[in-house]
């Protein structure tokens, strides 16, 4: 019964979808106002359907329905219920519930808004955020339907089927499968969502441009109405790929955090696209220019949303020819097709609409330095995408398969990478419109001399790595100069309104909040690039058999093997963990405990590091779960990881950048009451 | 008339010279370059020495897992077939080409650079530089546009935005 109510709530979902595509088209070009009212209402219902059925999903999941094969393959009787619940999108059928789930509650958010004085915008809003959640949800009805039952036929045979094959009696496994190992850790019980969350908030900006193109009301509104939706989705988004990356780091074993594997550049992918487009839309804010590139941008980050979808879910990963016999592959690639070419059509139609309005006047000017972060950023998406899909070419065209791995990622993004944080440290310095080398040269030395004396400090310090020194000099450049800037500014307040450094600083920032936070994001990236060129360039290992009593050692740590327990869990595993003393220069700095999960369920094992984690490195301890594990020996594997954590610690100032950034701005009412405060009337005049 | 036109030819070739130069140069710093270098340690070789290989190359049967953490049975025995190798004197590149031999060029981390395989070092370099070439163009068409016709609002605007940093700027400089 509640299966069949959580099915109908999707069918229904599907229907309501499809009517309000059709109510908001009839309504808008025979303009009834009452027809578009219907599908605003029809996107608003949406969402406690597709709640119900996600609901419906947990309650099975929870209770253990094994009749559903979805629920089977992804939970079992020891699973802790809070995996049962988090196991929703632990599966490909039960992810894209959740993903339609998500779009829902952007469209319901949507749909609430006021729309005053962009009525016209709303019926194709709701007729592109309806039609990608009903091919959503048609993919969930028809080809992956999480609530499709197990069928024992009157032959004995066991069948897959949403409703009862002829003679049929419903088939219930006394257990499940479970819960894939790899995807029980915190990291990856938040990543799908924030992903997710990154992925089907994009579509909410979308939906507006295409709608300023149709309405051909394409001056900067779209851009205005959308910074903080698209804010939002890149936070998400931006959180999602460092908890991604934690996850790596904390289960995969390999001590990294960053594989270049596929399936991160998917995500990687509307990321790039998306921070161009951050970038980009302020150009047209400012100088009513680039109106051609903001709709690119934009439409390339959307598609490269559902791309990352296909790539993850179709199999095509792994090879063309599971692809090719997958059902849902073919399906997002028309899919991809249709929407990327309306787009692009409707674009090249309104191709006259969207000239500027602007001149460029420098190539130093702050716009003209945009535009070449936005080539740097699409240079690195043209590696990331041919990266991805050369390896489906080669196979088609030669029959041959081929890996594309990190070191053509790294060899070729490592320039362009540098070249982006060269920009973020000229950029700010930059003004708008005109900008010679004189007025750049002027802003820029003290930060630069700055800069410079911390790379001698770096080679005083024994570094010769070409690329780290150059990495950490560009660092110290980019750092320099936004706290010269967050300086000038609190300096210049406190001068001029008498505050106090602080509250100038504060004053500063909140006065645009966008600009400062975007400062603060720019210090996070830093502070992950100096963990990033830590482990790229300085990281070591080693491996060896120990004795009990024995010990390795690596960069000035003895890591000695004490002794090692294997025994069984109530949840399935079997477990072999071992006790390793850490000292460094002759000091005891404590035990770790490095281990090796079997799951007997899955026959998975998985691999849990022991790590002693400081801001200097990290010592990174594997239980090597390839070499046979005895009591009386163990193989280890030690990684030297170091400033690994700078890493971790930049992407918090780095989300904590995009949330002042995204905060709403009370900037113009402030910036005008300032205004007619005597002293900065005075100061104006 | 005549001088500017030819100017100008002369920069748009010099222009696709240097980008011809630099799609040449970008693959060829994408390529890796192979390491010919000869084991120099006899006797049983180390797990650090497998590794070293077995860290550049690809397990055979998994997906996107290099050799030298790849869990399953397989991955270990073809370890130690590294190992066993190494013993023999055999050099990395050596026992690099023999797994290519066996498996095919999947076991390796980035493509051989031969045959269909440039095309992977060199698309990326062609379509930065064609993304340069198109930024140059657009920097042209955008500085001589004549539309200067900026609307008043959106000058206001950024006056409010950024008027305040340059007053700033304008009082740093008299200082």
């Amino acid at each position: 019964m509640i299966i069949d109510l959580g099915y109908g709530a999707l069918v229904l979902a599907f229907l309501v979808s499809l009517y309000g595509i059709f109510a908001a088209i009839y309504g808008e070009l025979k303009k009834r106002a009452a027809w578009v009212e219907s599908a605003r209402l029809a996107m608003l219902l949406t969402f406690p359907l597709i709640t119900l059925s996600a609901v419906t999903l947990i309650i099975a999941l929870a209770n253990g329905y094994y009749e559903l094969e979805y629920v089977a393959s992804v939970t079992s009787n020891s699973m802790p219920l809070y995996l049962k619940v988090t196991a929703l999108w632990g599966g490909q059928a039960g992810s894209l519930v959740f993903w339609s789930w998500l779009l829902s509650l952007f469209t319901t958010a949507v749909t609430l808004r006021k729309w005053d004085r962009d009525r016209e915008f709303l019926p194709w809003v709701i007729v592109v955020s309806l039609f990608t959640l009903a091919f959503f949800l048609m993919l969930v009805i028809f080809v992956e339907n999480p609530f499709t039952r197990l069928w024992q036929l009157p032959s004995g045979q066991i069948e897959t089927a949403m409703f009862a094959p002829t003679g049929a009696r419903v088939f219930t496994q006394p257990d499940g499968r479970g819960l894939n190992p790899l995807l029980r850790h915190p990291g990856m019980i938040i990543h799908p969502p924030m992903l997710y969350l990154g992925f089907v908030a994009f579509v909410i900006p979308y939906a507006f441009a295409i709608a300023a193109l149709i309405t051909k009301r394409t001056d900067d509104r779209w851009i205005r109405i959308t910074r903080r939706w698209t804010l939002i989705a890149w936070l998400f988004l931006s959180l999602g790929l460092v908890l991604g990356g934690r996850w790596a780091y904390d289960v995969l074993g390999w001590g990294g955090y960053w594989g270049w594997d596929p399936v991160e550049i998917a995500a990687f992918m509307p990321w790039l696209t998306g921070t161009a487009f951050l970038h980009s839309v302020m150009i047209q804010e400012k100088r009513g220019m680039m109106k051609h590139w903001n709709m690119v941008l934009i439409i390339l980050t959307y598609s490269l949303v559902i791309f990352g979808t296909f790539l993850t879910r179709s199999g095509v990963l792994s090879s063309v020819h599971s692809f090719a016999q997958s059902a849902i592959g073919p399906l997002f690639f028309a899919f991809i097709g249709i929407t990327f070419v309306i787009s692009l059509s409707l674009l090249i139609s309104r191709w006259d609409t969207l000239k500027s309005k602007g001149r460029m006047t420098s190539l130093l000017s702050r716009e003209a330095l945009f535009l070449l972060n936005n080539l740097l950023f699409m240079g690195i998406l043209i590696v990331c995408f041919w990266g991805v899909i050369f390896p489906l070419i080669s196979e088609l065209a030669t029959g041959q398969k081929v890996t594309v791995g990190p070191p053509f990622y790294e060899r070729a993004t490592s320039p362009l990478f540098a070249g982006l944080l060269l920009l973020m440290g000229v950029a700010p310095l930059a003004a708008w419109r005109h900008s010679t080398f004189k007025t750049l040269g002027r802003a820029a030395w003290k930060p630069t001399l700055v800069s410079l004396l911390v790379t001698v400090v770096v080679l005083i310090s024994g570094i010769r790595q070409p690329a780290a020194i150059i990495g950490y000099w560009l660092a110290a450049f980019v750092v320099c100069v936004t706290l010269y800037e967050f300086w000038r500014g609190a300096m210049a307040r406190h001068r001029r309104a008498g505050e106090s450094f602080p509250v100038a600083l504060w004053k500063l920032a909140g006065r645009n909040r966008r600009r400062y936070g975007g400062y603060i994001i720019h210090l996070g990236v830093v502070l992950m690039a100096i963990g990033i060129i830590g482990i790229e360039v300085f990281q070591s290992e080693t491996q060896g058999t120990l004795a009990q009593g024995e010990k390795i050692s690596l960069q000035g740590y003895d890591i000695t093997f004490t002794s090692l327990n294997v025994f069984d869990t109530n949840d399935g595993r079997n477990v072999a963990r071992a006790v390793v003393n850490i000292e460094k220069d002759g000091r005891d700095l404590g035990e770790l405990y490095p281990r090796r999960d079997y799951f007997y369920e899955s026959q998975q094992p998985m691999t849990i590091p022991g790590v002693r984690s400081t801001m200097e490195d990290d010592l990174y301890v594997l239980l090597v779960d390839w070499q046979p594990v005895s009591t009386a020996g163990a193989t280890f594997k030690v990684y030297h990881n170091p400033l690994v954590n700078w890493l971790w610690l930049g992407a918090i100032v780095f989300i904590l950048g995009t949330l002042v950034a995204a905060w709403p701005d009370k900037d113009k009412d402030t910036s005008r009451a300032l205004a007619k405060q005597p002293q900065y009337a005075a100061a104006k005049a | 008339m005549k001088r500017q036109t030819q100017a100008k030819d002369h920069t748009r070739q010099m222009l696709i010279y240097t980008l011809v130069i630099l799609a040449v140069v970008g693959a060829l710093l994408i390529i890796q370059t192979p390491a010919y270098a000869q084991s120099e340690s006899p006797g049983t070789p180390t797990d650090d020495e497998v590794n070293a290989i077995a860290k550049q190359l690809y397990c055979p049967v998994c997906e996107n897992i290099p050799l030298d953490v790849c869990p399953t049975q397989a991955c270990a025995e073809w370890r130690e077939l590294i190992r066993l190798k190494l013993s023999e004197g055999w050099g990395d590149a050596q026992i690099k080409e023999y797994f290519v031999e066996q498996y095919g060029a999947r076991v390796l981390a980035s493509p051989p650079a031969s045959g269909f395989n440039w095309l992977v070092y060199i698309i990326p370099v062609v379509g930065i530089l064609a993304g340069v070439f198109l930024l140059y163009k657009a920097f042209q068409s955008l500085r001589s546009s004549e539309t200067i016709d900026e609307p008043e609002g959106e000058i206001q605007s950024e006056e409010d935005e950024d008027d305040y940093i340059a007053r700033l700027e304008e009082e740093l400089r008299q200082r």
